[in-house]
């Protein structure tokens, strides 16, 4: 590991403020350590965000459930009003990675990597959420640009991730093997304004699945799913599972999410 | 006293190991230390053009940068193969220099070919980025199949062929064919696999400047061996100027067996450099460099009746030995495989056919089994495939064609002391509830799930022995093992063993059986072991040897210490020793009250007189003190049985594999603590499972190791496994005193076959190779559902 300037911001303005080109926030550190320990990144300055107690928490109100962007994925999982609320949202928290993981790793790590494989990025889209910055409020569809890549600039730090309250919702989870992220992941949530099916691990990013949503907005049964036709094309492909395997795993648990619903 | 042998005592290491306070190899640091960091080659076939280390040797920190060409110049030995085998037509087996840094060329990614040592680990690390290595890149080997058609990776060494060897009469084995109602054919390939130690490879190097001697504290299943050969091929110091500690070590699997590059090259720079060196691998060098498991490509063919009785066995193997022959890498695809392909049967004619070749790929060596699970597949899995093909119950087919008679003489090689391979069979059809199987599967059905059963029978020949024997084989060293018992004056005793502990549990079982031939509590009692200055010399642990070699060199030197105290007693009690009995801990003399406690004689033995009176307890001639040592070499190997039960369910939608029941029935001879050997067991069953569901190492054809991480190369977890259900039925070995066999490896022997006839049976009989993951599985099933809907 490279030697670099640690900082530990008291406020989410010097926080800010530090940040250059050149630097990484330190959240769970769960992606940042192990990809400067094994040389693939290096930095001038981390940035440590743990101690600003604003970016930490969980609310709930009638319609939303608002996570602080380092909430541990442990504490999503094991909040009450999360279970309550949205009790989807923290099983999927439950089943990131292992225990050492979800009570280092957080919510706002997570989507500002974007990991193509990371669980959370599929829940912001299916549970329409959004994206509260230092300077503004973005929605989960333009947040999540492509591989490792999202619509956040270097300065700008996620402060809450806004999840709508869906009526129904469901994830189900193809785990890899080894390293246990989703080699697909189908978030499905039925909203009184609509469905969406938040696909993660299987493209290069997350993405809502118009035409799941489109046949589950006319019938929401899982036997509405099996004439859907889901396309290789754009797939993951690896010693782990090839595109047509992704493909029809994304309709097999696209099925077991309505069924879980 | 109540035997100890064959009760629950808990660990004696539980407290050391569970509080955190083993004290591994990299736990020790030595003052002034200097740390090391290895350039590796990042090519699987390159020459070397030229190193260039002047800018590194400039970075801060920086203390020294050595090459292939200094080790060169020092005449400093490389890396052997401890076995030499020879090929059918007679000529030896051919193996390529392996120097501990490469000088002139690189044959796999992770092969060494300079260090740098500084004062901290970042400075080493900084500075090994400045070493600049010119390579010529060559066409990597990557591929077994094509090996032999490849170029050759080593200069002399035609088709990369180290040997083609062959056990057994090819044409008795034609005639037995030319008399079958049917050949059953298979064709498998035993995947290769990376051992995965908890602990990674390390070595802490102290010389000493004003005696010269070196200690390399070192991650080694075997420190006496691995200080046998740096001193008499490495050449690195004499073995009086050399000492080897393994202490603590963190899982070897068969990957600690061998003396590494690192070890040698470390020991031999700390006398160049006359400051300590530190070096811990980081996991990716464990990935690239321990030495590999299994990688067979094997066709087998049994010929067999109608009714189900075998007649002959053809087994035809390329075995993968990597880009080098390491210490146990050219035996383990013959002598450790071939005998036991024929496995629990009466097999009138049978020959093992292995040819080795070299890849540009990780060495591979002995791992947990050691070609017994690679004989064991493919046996296993060919029987049941007669099954299938004949219509007859796989556990039937078995029975059929079971010796009852032991000894057993086995087709290729080994004379079986002991066995009942038929209770344990039985046993296991009982534990597994294999008569309620359809009904499970109809249920299974219901679900839309695919159910399977499975069923594997094994022998394993472990304890390799005895020494001449071995020795007349090709092996470089006797496999006999040695011990030391010593009492101290005041009653407490010392084990010293030439075995080595590394997750085995010695310093619990060694304990018991000492306790029970000295009559002394298992509290005053230690094992020591793990270091060349302590005890006598030992040849370690591997191919579940410690017990039935080492444990009974501890009953032996045990019996000469009775002995002993038995005449030093007699002459205290004024008896002749013929009247003396030993037993539970105290000397008595026949028809009397009248004892010695062994406490007693040993004090005694050493404080040989009195005051005010010339008068010594030892009779004449015997000389002070209680110490015996001994060493033990056993007529035979020992041979361990089996019989495994499991069922799978799986997902035709995603092509999961549940585990969903596991049944061991193992016959061990005599258990000594069934806590230890249960936990032997379970750990043995989780790596022969990792096998057959998920565990794969896999190169690309440029000769990257594609799996060299966790988050690709995948381990068996904790909740991919069932409760496991063990019995154990047995017959004790007539080869040693105790009645006991290997139990370490017996687990992985087994798990890979039973786990994979069980996905198979589920498949309705379409084979799958290993392992049985969710992709290859699920295709299966979408082909299962096609011919399915054509014949319905
Ligand atoms: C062994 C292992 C297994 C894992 N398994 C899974 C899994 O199954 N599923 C899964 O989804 N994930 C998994 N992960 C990832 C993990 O869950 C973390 O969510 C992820 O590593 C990032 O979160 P973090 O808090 O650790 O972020 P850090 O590593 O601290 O930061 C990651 C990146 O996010 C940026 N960042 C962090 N916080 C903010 C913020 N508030 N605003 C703007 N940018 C920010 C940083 O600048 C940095 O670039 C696994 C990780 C490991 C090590």
């Amino acid at each position: 590991m490279k030697t670099f300037n640690y900082h530990s911001a008291k406020d989410v303005k010097e926080a800010s403020k530090l940040a250059s080109s050149n630097s990484a926030f330190l959240a769970g550190g769960m992606t940042t350590l192990p990809s400067m320990k094994l040389g693939l990144a290096s930095y001038k300055d981390i940035i440590d965000i743990k101690r600003i107690k604003k970016l930490s928490g969980i609310k709930v109100s009638g319609k939303t459930v608002t996570i602080g962007a380092t909430t541990k994925h442990a504490e999503v999982a094991n909040s009450k009003e999360v279970k309550k609320a949205i009790p989807s949202l923290a099983a999927l928290a439950e089943g990131i990675g292992d225990p050492q993981v979800r009570n280092r790793g957080t919510i706002g790590g997570s989507i500002a990597n974007n990991d193509p494989a990371a669980d959370y990025p599929s829940a912001c889209i299916a549970l329409n959420a959004t994206i509260h910055t230092n300077n503004r409020k973005i929605d989960a569809e333009k947040f999540f640009r492509g591989m490792f890549e999202t619509s956040l600039k270097s300065s700008e730090i996620i402060e809450a991730i806004e999840f709508d309250i869906p009526q129904k919702s469901s994830y189900q989870k193809l785990p890899n093997p080894a390293s246990r992220y989703a080699i697909v992941g189908v978030y499905v949530a039925k909203h009184k304004t609509g469905i969406n099916v938040g696909v993660t691990g299987a493209k290069s990013c997350v993405y809502n699945d118009k035409d799941l949503s489109g046949a589950l907005s006319n019938n929401f049964s899982s036997s509405a799913i099996d004439n859907v036709k889901v396309s290789t094309s754009g797939m993951n492909s690896d010693i782990h599972a090839s595109a047509e395997y992704r493909a029809n795993m994304v309709k097999v648990f696209a099925k077991k999410a309505v069924d879980a619903c | 006293m109540a035997s100890l042998v064959g009760s629950r005592v808990e660990r004696k290491e539980d407290k050391r190991f569970l509080t955190g306070k083993g004290r591994y190899t990299s736990d020790i640091n030595i003052a002034n230390q200097t740390y090391a960091v290895f350039i590796r080659s990042p090519h699987a076939r390159a020459k070397i053009k030229k190193i260039d280390t002047s800018k590194a040797l400039k970075s801060s920190g920086v203390v020294d940068i050595l090459t292939g060409e200094h080790i060169a110049k020092d005449k400093i030995g490389g890396l052997i193969a401890g076995w030499a085998i020879r090929s059918e037509d007679g000529s030896e087996m051919k193996c390529p220099a392996n120097p501990p840094l490469a000088k002139d060329s690189v044959n796999f990614v992770g092969d060494p070919v300079a260090v740098v040592f500084a004062e901290t680990l970042d400075e080493a690390k900084s500075a090994a980025e400045l070493v600049k290595v010119d390579y010529k890149v060559l066409k990597a080997v990557t591929n077994l199949n094509d090996a032999m058609k490849s170029d050759a990776i080593h200069d002399g060494i035609e088709k990369n062929l180290c040997y083609d060897w062959l056990l057994g009469d090819r044409q008795k084995v034609k005639e037995a064919f030319d008399k079958a109602d049917k050949i059953i054919k298979l064709d498998i390939i035993n995947n290769r696999l990376i051992p995965n130690a908890m602990e990674p490879r390390a070595c802490v190097i102290d010389y000493n400047t004003a005696s010269e001697e070196i200690t390399c504290y070192t991650t080694s299943q075997n420190p006496h061996l691995s200080r046998l050969i740096m001193s008499a091929f490495g050449g690195v110091a004499p073995e009086n100027k050399l000492r080897v500690v393994a202490p603590d070590v963190g899982g070897g699997f068969g990957s600690k067996i061998n003396l590494y590059n690192e070890e040698i090259v470390c020991s031999w720079a700390s006398k160049k450099i006359e400051r300590p060196i530190k070096w811990v691998a980081e996991r990716t060098e464990s990935f690239l460099t321990d030495t590999h498991g299994r990688d067979h490509i094997t066709h087998a063919e049994l010929a067999v009746t109608n009714d189900g009785k075998f007649l002959g066995f053809k087994n035809e193997t390329i075995a993968n030995l990597g880009a080098y022959a390491r210490v146990f890498g050219t035996v383990t695809p013959t002598y450790l495989f071939g005998p036991c392909a024929t496995g629990v049967y009466i097999m009138p004619a049978a020959y093992s056919n292995v040819k080795a070749v070299y890849t540009n790929t990780a060495p591979v060596d002995a791992y947990r089994g050691a070609g017994r699970p690679e004989a064991t597949y493919t046996i296993e899995r060919i029987v049941d495939k007669a099954a299938m093909e004949l219509g007859i119950d796989p556990i039937e087919i078995r029975m059929k064609n079971f010796p009852t008679e032991f000894p057993f003489k086995q087709t290729l090689v080994h004379q079986v002391d002991s066995g009942d391979y038929v209770a344990g069979l039985n046993k296991a059809k009982e534990m597994s509830d294999y008569n309620g199987f359809a009904a499970r599967k109809k249920k299974s059905e219901a679900a839309g799930k695919l159910r399977g059963i499975g069923v594997t029978s094994y022998f394993e020949a472990c304890g390799i022995a005895p020494s001449p024997v071995v020795m007349m084989l090709g092996c470089g060293v006797g496999l006999w093992e040695s011990a030391e018992v010593r009492f101290n004056p005041t009653g407490q005793v010392t084990v010293y063993t030439g075995s080595h502990s590394h997750g085995q549990s010695h310093q619990t079982t060694f304990a018991q059986i000492a306790a029970d031939e000295l009559g002394v509590p298992i509290e005053n009692i230690d094992v020591v072991h793990g270091d060349t200055d302590k005890g006598t010399f030992g040849m370690g642990t591997y191919g579940s040897r410690s017990l039935t070699v080492g444990g009974i060199a501890i009953v032996n030197a045990c019996k000469k210490i009775v002995n002993k105290g038995k005449k030093i007693a007699a002459k205290m009690l004024e008896a002749s020793p013929d009247d003396v009995e030993f037993k539970d801990g105290e000397f008595v003399v026949a028809k009397s009250n009248k004892k010695k406690t062994i406490g007693e004689v040993a004090f005694a033995s050493y404080l040989p007189g009195v005051r005010d009176e010339v008068k010594s307890p030892l009779p004449e001639g015997e000389e002070p003190g209680l110490i015996e040592s001994s060493f033990f070499d056993p007529a035979n190997f020992s041979f361990p049985a089996g019989s495994h039960i499991c069922e799978v369910e799986i997902d035709p939608d995603t092509g999961h594999v549940k585990l969903d029941k596991y049944t061991a029935v193992d016959d061990f001879g005599t258990i000594v603590n069934p806590l230890i050997v249960e936990g032997q067991v379970h750990g043995g069953l989780a790596q022969g499972i990792g096998q057959a569901l998920c565990e794969n190492a896999q190169y690309d054809e440029s000769g990257q190791l594609i799996t060299a991480s966790y988050m690709d190369y995948t381990m068996p977890r904790a909740d991919d496994l069932p409760d496991f259900n063990l019995g154990f039925t047995c017959t004790k070995a007539t080869t040693n005193p105790l009645g006991v066999k290997g139990c370490g490896e017996a687990g992985t022997i087994a798990a890979t076959p039973t786990v994979m006839n069980a996905v198979i049976n589920a498949l309705g009989g379409k084979e799958i190779s290993l392992p049985a993951t969710a992709e290859k599985v699920w295709n299966a099933c979408k082909e299962l559902k096609k011919s399915n809907a054509k014949a319905a």
